[in-house]
């Protein structure tokens, strides 16, 4: 499981940097969300990886990293998605934007 | 629980209800939302100064320390107010009332919800600033960031939309960079709290502190693009010059907020209690302080427009805060944070000066007219309705406002920017007695680089800023003179004001930002006291 998580993670960010360094605007966003997706998936790992752990301990029960995954890990990535969503959204408009100002897709305005 | 035990809090929470309170208010009444929004940051700035004296007051650096939904660190999230942060908040929301009230003039009739973005970005710096956990760190960036985009972005126009679409880019892969860095200190130690972070740095074991150490440095890369050192600052000068002068008047604290949290975590996490790890880091911040201050003495002296001069400005502080934290001795932090509140302060005025002194020069005198393509397809069709007062003697009040910026920038005697660049130079020869040998000696190669550039990058600011000041006010073609109100020059003076009280009061002020700099240099207060503040007992008992 950690090599496919860890192949997972360093492809889409593989993909995702290769595309950031394009011309065209559409590339540049579609990197910057493959990127954000192996940067989640990361965060994700730094719980690290566990099968069928709750990450709640049970009213009166003990608990801990043996038993139990991290929860903290989790409200983090959960916290990413929304914020690298909104941004990514934003990002979008401007790109319309750049698009209707210049008439083409390049990222400097300009082929 | 008084309600002044709740005064750090309301740095975050004014703006951010402000922010939210004035969307749903139709923007045709934009001017009542200014008002209530400078009113707002008004306030804000009382609270920052009744923080600061709070910090002060503390003894030994304690700082003030605010649990957040009442869980003791550092398990819950808590706000920090010391001295630094305190200092930072203060600067932060004067430069805030300042480009705001100027915004009032014209520019906030340029788009949509100007007032909000500009206070949701209020909320992201002061929370940056308080926050004594890295994860909340993140969130606040990003609000800050996600508001940045929009002032970035107002006035529209195909400039703006071009360099804001590179500004986006750049700091949304500078985001990514931040939560792996986070992640990874998270995954090495196990803490988000700094204070928590701090004690445990030294104890870790090897593999793990490979990991922090690389966490680290991915942290540092998104800090230090976000202060533009060099190689990383590409993206500043045209975002900065592109922006409407309000927002990027209010982006001059931006780069501050990297400088910021660079020195924080520096002292903190990589001091003398990080074991093997301490001073982690520095020798980048040293080196590559220098090759900015370089780039942007260079980029000072070259640039024809006014306003990428200014950025340059900005870029030229950035890289001399950088070096004096990559030196990490306390008395030079002391001069830095001194040349920061300056600097902050005079780039801000500058920004809004630019305006108003373009609007002097006639736009057949000016060859680069770059700018004027960024104000392409203004609101033509609008009457210009009269905002107040027209200043009397316009040429003659911009003239010394602009006079006094550029000495404040050069670091000219007898202003605060001489004595901020004086204190440094003081710092690094060795800070004995007065009348005590001067200790050239001990100097080191990068020591004696900051030194020079220190004084050179002073130079060039002077020499770009009466190259433009000649052009400007001495050889106008028609001398037309300017329409300026009295709501666009009261913010220039107030900051130049400030500077002035800064350069009156400067005994009290370096030795408030002395007893900064030892408090940084000696982290346990901080620590102990983020970790020992206990919860409040809740009425009910449990």
């Amino acid at each position: 499981m950690e090599l496919v998580l860890s192949a997972g993670i360093g492809v889409l960010a593989a993909s995702g940097i290769w595309l950031l360094f394009r011309p065209r605007t559409y590339q540049v966003i579609i990197g910057l969300s493959l990127l954000s997706y192996a940067v989640n998936l990361f965060i994700f790992g730094m719980g690290r990886l566990r099968v069928d752990a709750p990450p709640i301990i049970e009213k009166g029960g003990a608990g801990g990293l043996l038993t139990h995954a991290d929860p903290l890990p989790q409200a983090l990535v959960l916290t990413a998605i929304v914020i690298g969503f909104a941004m990514t959204a934003l990002f979008l408009v401007v790109l319309l934007a750049s698009r209707g100002f210049s008439g083409n897709d390049h990222v400097d305005g300009r082929e | 629980m008084s309600i002044l035990d709740h005064l750090p809090i309301l740095p975050i929470l004014i703006p951010l209800i402000t922010a939210a309170a004035l969307i749903p208010i139709n923007d045709r009444n934009r001017d009542m939302k200014g008002v209530i929004s400078v009113l707002s940051s008004a306030v804000v700035f009382v609270v920052s100064l009744s923080l600061m004296y709070a910090a002060a007051d503390q003894p030994e650096g304690m700082p003030l320390v605010y649990l957040l939904g009442n869980w003791s660190a550092p398990y819950g999230i808590v706000l920090v107010v010391d001295r630094l942060s305190a200092v930072m908040l203060v600067l932060s929301s004067l430069v805030a009332l300042g480009a705001q009230t100027f915004s009032m003039a014209r520019w906030h009739r340029q788009g949509f919800h100007y007032h909000s973005l500009f206070q949701f970005m209020a909320v992201g710096i002061n929370g940056a600033f308080l926050t004594g956990d890295m994860f909340n760190l993140f969130v606040f960036f990003e609000i800050m960031l996600g508001a940045s985009y929009g002032l970035l972005l107002h006035g529209s126009g195909p400039m703006r939309v071009k360099k804001g679409l590179h500004y986006i880019a750049i700091n949304l892969a500078a985001s990514s960079l931040f939560l792996i860095g986070v992640s990874l200190i998270y995954g090495a130690t196990g803490t988000l709290n700094m204070a928590d972070l701090a004690l445990r740095i030294g104890q870790l074991n090897v593999e793990n502190r490979m990991l922090m150490e690389a966490g680290a440095a991915l942290l540092g890369i998104a800090f230090l693009v976000k202060a533009a050192m060099w190689p990383l600052g590409f993206w500043l000068p045209g975002a900065y010059a592109a922006a409407s002068p309000p927002s990027a008047a209010f982006f001059a604290i931006l780069t501050k907020v990297g400088a910021y949290i660079l020195l924080r975590f520096s002292m903190l996490l990589f001091g003398a209690g990080a074991g093997p790890s301490a001073g982690f880091g520095l020798s980048v911040l040293l080196y590559g302080g220098l090759a900015t201050i370089l780039f942007g003495l260079i980029g000072v002296l070259a640039s024809q427009a006014l306003g990428r001069l200014a950025a340059y400005c900005i870029i030229v502080s950035s890289g001399t805060l950088l070096t004096a934290i990559g030196i990490a001795d306390r008395a030079v932090i002391a001069g830095a944070l001194l040349y920061l509140v300056t600097s902050t302060l005079a780039a801000c005025a500058l920004f809004l000066l630019i305006e108003l002194v373009e609007r002097a020069r006639d736009a057949g005198a000016d060859v680069l007219a770059v700018t004027m393509e960024a104000y392409g397809d203004s609101d033509d069709d609008q009457v210009e309705t009269e905002v107040g007062v027209a200043v009397p003697g316009t040429m003659a009040v911009l003239g010394l406002c602009f006079v006094v910026t550029a000495m404040l920038l050069a670091g000219l005697p007898p202003f605060s920017g001489f004595l901020a660049k004086v204190s440094i130079l003081h710092g690094l020869f060795g800070s004995g007695p007065p009348g005590a040998a001067i200790n050239f000696q001990g100097l080191s190669g990068a020591q004696w680089a900051y030194v020079a550039l220190l004084i050179l990058s002073g130079l060039s600011t002077l020499i770009a800023m009466n190259r433009v000041g000649i052009r400007t006010f001495w050889i106008s073609l028609e001398g037309t003179v300017p329409r300026i109100y009295m709501i666009e020059i009261a913010p220039i003076l107030l900051l130049l004001g400030a500077c002035a009280v800064l350069t009156l009061g400067a005994g009290s002020a370096i030795s408030y930002l002395e007893a900064t700099a030892d408090a940084l240099v000696r982290p346990q207060g901080y620590i102990e006291s983020v970790l020992s503040v206990p919860r409040i007992a809740s009425p009910r008992g449990d």
